[in-house]
């Protein structure tokens, strides 16, 4: 981690410049509206201050403080305002530092831990979940997905494992086909799932969103792009808003260089960082004079980020580098910096695109190395690879 | 049902992570200017973060207007002013709110309160402890700039490291000793204490007692050297107490240090008018010298000391009395040797002087040992 602490110490005392020397004024108008905030009277919010009143009063009642910070983080996926995991945090301080929660705590703690890339640290909570329960369908779901995200693909197939006959099939299914697709079994994994999806009958709208979503995002990977499109459609009419969806569709849109769908579907979607991403990479393509002005929105977000020395978004910011700002010798220490770190599919995109493009051998041993691990099948990494001269 | 949905919204919800939290984390920015020992600052507060905390939307409809900001505004100076505070060499620094306007940061608007703070000296180190939000986000973090002299460094305040020790940058060791002379140099100007107390002891230097009274002496080597005995004495007293008791080695009360000094006054000046030590002035310089350094101590201990250079400055502060000290008989001695022989010099100069000392110094006993004010 050297570099990264070098990168900050040079780059941050430049950057306060942008993210907080704006000019200071005072409204001329008393009426200005100057921030929108939760309405009050929103049913949410209201649920939310009820559970606050009850806990402030009973801090140490861990059902309460759980279901408060469930709610909290449930929010923050809705919401994609990262306020309400520390909010959530906040609910759990009584045993935030215990080394042995109560078991809701756990995984609620492991969740939050994740968010903000400890997964070693995660991966304790969840382990020490599942030894006290091993019943925990939660535990394990959560615990196959952190595995998955840092790359450890046996393990996390070990924890989808421990679901058959504690949770429904479709779930299971799901949990295997995502790590098998990125693992060397692509068209066989993403097969299963689609009939296992097919052959359930009503799903709920929120598997039925992931499932589709997931099926999506293996249909472009195996180069079928007619069959992501109806993937990617028939989960937009089941959730229209969700921002993993509306950031995945958008890549696949930019793919096949569809860039003005993109623009028209995100235009109103900016306050989200990775939306605003998707949709700069839109208008640039487009060649669109409103770019600019996105460019910097985006480097603002970027820059103050880099102030409070988070690297959660570095997969992001290796992208915005290498796309937007024509940088490819930063975009491949942000891509390396990352891929230390997590070990998804677009960590290997970006990485591989900035190899490419930057000419570095580090990145590119990396990415041959990942491929004869991992063998990984991916149509939309194909481009880049052949210009590495790496055997996909 | 119902369970398989709440796993899925979990699980959904790594993977949305997995593409980036989408908005921005909650930050305040915090911008201090060190000029001596005066703060001023800027402190840009996420109104969001100023709603959750203290509530600002009084109506409750979302829509946050600048009445309602402005309305809040001692509340707001309150609130912030109560999870921030800067200390200088252990003494607080009072911060106050100057001036509260609005930014539109990327992330949506912010207060923007200006801070101004006094420290009681000069700063070399700020220590800064920052609480902002933490009760309520352990995920918030406080960005700090610091500029001083030109220089600019940075911290992060997290719920981890709320107190923080900035280094003010610039402040080069030579600086810090140059700083400490000056306070040295000062202290003995002002101390009107301590000019008295060697007053006393050079005024008869330039003269013998004899049977036949006061004369004066024959040479300037004879006064110079007896003027060297005397503040030599002095120094040697004073620079092992003061080391001494900044050390920690040696600690007296001030009250029994500062109604010691006015008493070694007292006696200086009356041995002036009724010579009983009158051949071992040197050896009363130094007894006295002991004490006076003690009172030194008290001003450089309030100074603050920093840890990092504690000797330098030290010695500072030291070399700074001694050269005040030095400017003082400078100037002194000359004059004093060119009217020893006069009767001005020996009755009025002399004695009366030495009656208006005692009596000066009775009342600055009387203060310190009664602990009231009769001259201020």
């Amino acid at each position: 981690m050297p570099a990264r602490f070098l990168f900050a110490i040079l780059v941050w005392p430049a950057l306060f410049s942008t993210a907080a020397q704006a000019v200071p004024y005072i409204p001329k108008d008393g009426r200005q509206v100057v921030e929108h905030l939760p309405s009050r009277a929103d049913p949410v919010q209201r649920e939310l201050a009820r559970l606050r009143t009850a806990l402030n009063a009973q801090p140490n009642d861990v059902a309460l403080a759980s279901s408060l910070a469930q709610r909290y983080i449930e929010l923050a996926r809705v919401d994609g305002d990262p306020r309400y995991l520390g909010y959530a945090e906040a609910a759990l301080r009584p045993w935030w530092t215990m080394a042995t929660p109560p078991e809701q705590v756990l995984v609620l703690r492991a969740t939050l831990r994740q968010s903000t890339h400890q997964f070693p640290l995660a991966l304790t909570d969840l382990d020490q979940a599942v030894k006290r329960d091993s019943t925990n369908v939660q535990a394990w779901i959560t615990r196959a997905t952190v595995q998955m995200v840092t790359g450890d693909f046996p393990a996390a197939k070990a924890s989808c494992m421990r679901l058959y006959s504690r949770a429904p099939q479709l779930i299971v299914q799901t949990c295997l086909s995502n790590i098998a697709n990125v693992s060397g079994q692509g068209p066989a994994s993403y097969r299963q799932l689609a009939a296992t999806l097919a052959a359930q009958k009503d799903p709920s709208p929120a598997i039925r969103l992931w499932v589709t979503t997931l099926l999506a995002e293996m249909a472009a990977r195996a180069g079928d792009t007619r069959a992501a499109d109806a993937y990617f459609k028939a989960a937009l009419a089941v959730d229209q808003a969700d921002s993993y969806l509306l950031a995945a569709y958008s890549d696949f849109l930019l793919d096949q260089n569809r860039a003005p769908e993109v623009a028209s579907m995100l235009k109103d979607k900016t306050r989200n960082d990775a939306l605003l991403l998707r949709y700069a990479l839109a208008l640039a393509a487009m060649k669109s004079p409103d770019a600019a002005a996105q460019v910097d929105a985006l480097r603002d977000r970027f820059d103050a980020a880099m102030l409070r020395a988070d690297t959660v978004h570095q997969r992001e910011q290796a992208r915005f580098e290498l796309v937007l700002r024509k940088n490819p010798a930063l975009a491949v220490k942000l891509a390396k910096l990352n891929w230390a770190v997590q070990k998804e599919p677009a960590d290997f995109r970006i990485l591989a695109e900035c190899a490419a493009a930057s000419g570095d051998a580090d990145a590119r041993a990396l990415v041959a190395a990942w491929l004869k691990q991992s063998g990984l099948q991916d149509a939309t990494v194909l481009p880049a690879l052949r210009q590495l001269k790496v055997a996909a | 049902m119902m369970r398989a949905v709440r796993l899925v919204l979990c699980l959904l919800f790594l993977m949305v992570c997995g593409v980036a939290s989408a908005h921005k984390p909650s930050d305040s920015y915090l911008v201090l200017n060190v000029a001596g020992k005066e703060v001023t600052g800027q402190w840009d507060i996420a109104l969001r973060d100023l709603d959750v905390a203290i509530g600002l939307d009084q109506d409750g409809n979302g829509a946050l207007t600048w009445d309602e900001v402005r309305g809040r505004q001692d509340a707001i100076s309150a609130y912030a002013l109560s999870r921030l505070a800067l200390a200088s060499g252990g003494a607080s620094c009072p911060l106050h709110v100057t001036a509260l306007l609005l930014d539109d940061h990327s992330d949506g608007a912010y207060a923007v309160l200006h801070l101004q703070a006094s420290c009681a000296a000069g700063i070399t180190v700020l220590d800064a402890n920052y609480r902002l939000l933490f009760d309520i986000d352990p995920q918030h973090k406080g960005l700090l700039r610091l500029t001083a002299r030109g220089q600019t460094s940075t911290a992060i305040f997290t719920p981890d490291r709320p107190q923080q020790a900035l280094q003010v940058e610039g402040a080069s060791r030579w600086r810090q000793f140059g700083d400490y002379v000056l306070h040295g140099v000062w202290h003995i100007w002002i101390g009107f204490d301590h000019i008295l107390f060697l007053l006393s002891l050079l005024l008869p230097a330039v003269l013998v007692y004899g049977a036949a009274g006061w004369q004066g002496r024959d040479t300037f080597r004879g006064s110079f050297i007896e003027v060297l005995k005397v503040v030599t004495a002095f120094t040697l007293a004073h620079s092992v107490t003061l080391t001494l008791a900044t050390l920690g080695v040696v600690a007296l009360p001030s009250r029994v240090v500062e109604s010691a000094i006015a008493a070694s006054v007292v006696l200086a000046a009356l041995n002036n008018i009724w010579p009983v030590f009158e051949r071992r002035r040197a050896i009363v310089a130094f007894a006295f010298g002991l004490i006076h350094g003690f009172g030194f101590a008290s001003v450089l201990l309030d100074l603050g000391l920093p840890q990092s250079a504690l000797l330098l400055s030290l010695v500072g502060f030291n070399v700074g009395v001694e050269i005040g000290q030095l400017t003082i008989v400078a100037v002194f001695l000359p004059l004093a040797f060119a009217a020893r022989r006069t009767r001005l010099y020996r009755r009025v100069v002399l004695v009366g002087g030495s009656c208006v000392i005692t009596l000066i110094a009775l009342v600055w006993l009387f203060e310190r040992v009664f602990d009231f004010k009769v001259i201020s």
